[in-house]
């Protein structure tokens, strides 16, 4: 074999796996862009919810971390302030006028002010939040659980979850920010709307004057700026029915892993 | 001289086929593992993450002259990546912030959801694979048979290794049987290196964090499982690139053709070694 020869060989190999390599790629994100093929993966979602819902005990708790394990700072992620006048207005006074309300399927709507939901007993915990992204913080978190509150409007048997409506737009004038759970994470010990943050009134960044936390679930399901809370049988007819804003632009409605 | 051939059946089906989904499991797990990674490319050791505590960090910076350069950042020194990690184009474009190219991530472009979707499948495809070969091996003596090392072969490690250094591979009969150094590694990285990405992949789940709270804690936090699952990942790498540079040197034909049709040829005792 003259060098010559092996040199384009070998040129026309590197060319070859280029090209496969390219093609590929190509494939692949042609693939995630099929419905079929979306749908394929997403299969994988039921089977680990499936799963996850067998192997974790309905209260098992997230585990809870001591004062010394806090983040130093805890990182204000996505929405930081928003921009609704309606919200900014409600900011300016401390939130004083804010009402935190409770409709859809309950035998008793309601609304509570925040001084009110201070008044309810509390729950503090120190857990760790960790995001799709990757990242992890860790907080001390004192609210009301999600279960006293529901306890107080009852539930209706038709109900199966709850919707967390959002002040917040992600982008100006774009969809509000919402979430879901169902009832076994509503009721769930640790599953609290948290109005403190480290022993201090939960600041702007992180979704004043309330946000939820949900603890055995990414962080994008601790929906901030929680405004009102709607039970439903379903989330179709919500948003673009995916069941939040996230789940709505193709993320996990399950967001235990 | 032709010298005498004969033609063994070296991997049953099952190995053949596990080995196939393995490889493409591999690829696609890496690639859109690399996607998830850049949402947040940098590394942390412990519980949390913070951000002045990054063992590594991948990071696009200006320069005066408003130039995009990459940084990789490892334990506080920086260096200059530009065009792979922490800045790179897609295409012809400008240089944009990205901790891995787009030619190394599932999908090409930045998109953390699909490429979750791809990561979570393949897991399943990888874990449920990997179960079935091993319970397969187990039951039907593949594991005893052909990848449990002997006492001879254990007393042999010295010499074996000499041999790899110097190329000298076995032919005849003994090339039909795993050497000890290729035993120690497929075991190494079958009951070693997969199980412990799966165990740090695991390790993320908050949900399974609740029913198993010891499981981070084993790899020291949440946040050391995911540089360990990173690291571990790339270890997997170093070895599918010896394995491909041993399936080269000790006639890459010959090898290719038995795991996937099974036969593989031999030269008789005292032949050359295969080289085809």
């Amino acid at each position: 074999m003259t060098p010559r020869k092996g040199l384009n060989r070998r040129q026309f190999a590197i060319r070859g796996l280029q090209l496969l390599g390219a093609s590929l790629l190509a494939g692949c994100d042609a693939l995630s862009q099929r419905d079929w093929f979306a749908s394929m993966l997403e299969g994988a979602e039921g089977l680990t919810r499936t799963v996850q819902k067998i192997i974790v005990p309905r209260r098992a708790l997230a585990r809870e971390f001591t004062d010394a394990d806090r983040s130093p700072v805890f990182r204000g992620n996505g929405t930081i302030n928003p921009s609704e006048p309606e919200y900014q207005a409600l900011a300016s006074t401390g939130f004083a006028a804010y009402r935190l309300e409770i409709g859809g399927l309950v035998e008793r709507p309601a609304s509570f002010s925040l001084a009110e939901l201070r008044s309810l007993p509390s729950r503090t915990q120190i857990t760790r939040h960790d995001c799709v992204e990757g990242w992890s913080a860790i907080g001390k978190w004192k609210g009301v659980r999600l279960a006293t509150l529901l306890e107080r409007v009852g539930v209706k048997p038709a109900a199966r979850y709850v919707v967390v409506h959002c002040f917040d737009a992600l982008k100006e004038g774009g969809d509000k920010y919402y979430e879901s759970l169902d009832l076994e994470d509503a009721l769930h010990e640790q599953t609290i709307l948290a109005y403190d943050l480290n022993d201090e009134r939960l600041p702007l960044t992180n979704g004043a004057p309330l946000r939820l936390r949900i603890e055995r679930q990414l962080g994008y399901k601790a929906a901030k700026y929680v405004r009102r809370l709607e039970l439903v049988e379903g989330f179709d007819a919500i948003g673009r029915g995916k069941g939040g804003y996230w789940e709505d632009r193709g993320y996990e409605w399950y967001a235990g892993i | 001289m032709a010298l005498p051939e004969r033609r063994i059946y070296r991997h049953a089906l099952p190995t053949r086929l596990s080995h196939w989904l393995t490889a493409l499991c591999l690829v696609v797990l890496i690639m859109s593992g690399l996607q998830i990674f850049n949402a947040h490319p940098s590394l942390y050791w412990g519980e949390r993450s913070d951000p002045d505590r990054a063992l590594l960090r991948l990071k696009a910076v200006e320069t005066p002259e408003g130039e995009t350069r990459g940084v990789t950042e490892i334990l506080g020194r920086e260096f200059d990546t530009t065009g792979v990690l922490g800045a790179s184009h897609e295409g012809g474009g400008e240089f944009e912030e990205r901790g891995f190219p787009s030619w190394a991530t599932l999908p090409g472009p930045q998109w953390l959801a699909m490429g979750r979707r791809w990561h979570f499948f393949f897991a399943w495809v990888f874990v449920l694979n990997g179960l079935g070969f091993s319970l397969w091996a187990l039951v039907r003596g593949h594991l005893a048979r052909d990848l449990w090392p002997t006492g001879a072969d254990l007393r042999s490690i010295a010499r074996s290794a000499i041999d790899h250094v110097r190329f000298r591979h076995p032919t005849g009969a003994a090339a039909s049987r795993y050497n000890v150094l290729q035993k120690l590694s497929y075991l190494g990285v079958i009951f070693g290196l997969a199980p412990l990405i799966v165990a740090t992949g695991l390790a993320m789940s908050p949900a399974l964090d609740a029913t198993v709270p010891w499981l981070p804690g084993l790899f020291g936090g949440r946040q050391s499982a995911r540089t360990v699952h990173f690291v571990a990942t790339f270890a997997f790498v170093g070895f599918v690139a010896g394995h491909l540079f041993m399936v080269t040197v000790t006639g890459l034909w010959n090898n290719t053709r038995s795991i996937i049709t099974g036969w593989y040829r031999i030269r008789s005792e005292g032949g050359m070694d295969d080289t085809a």
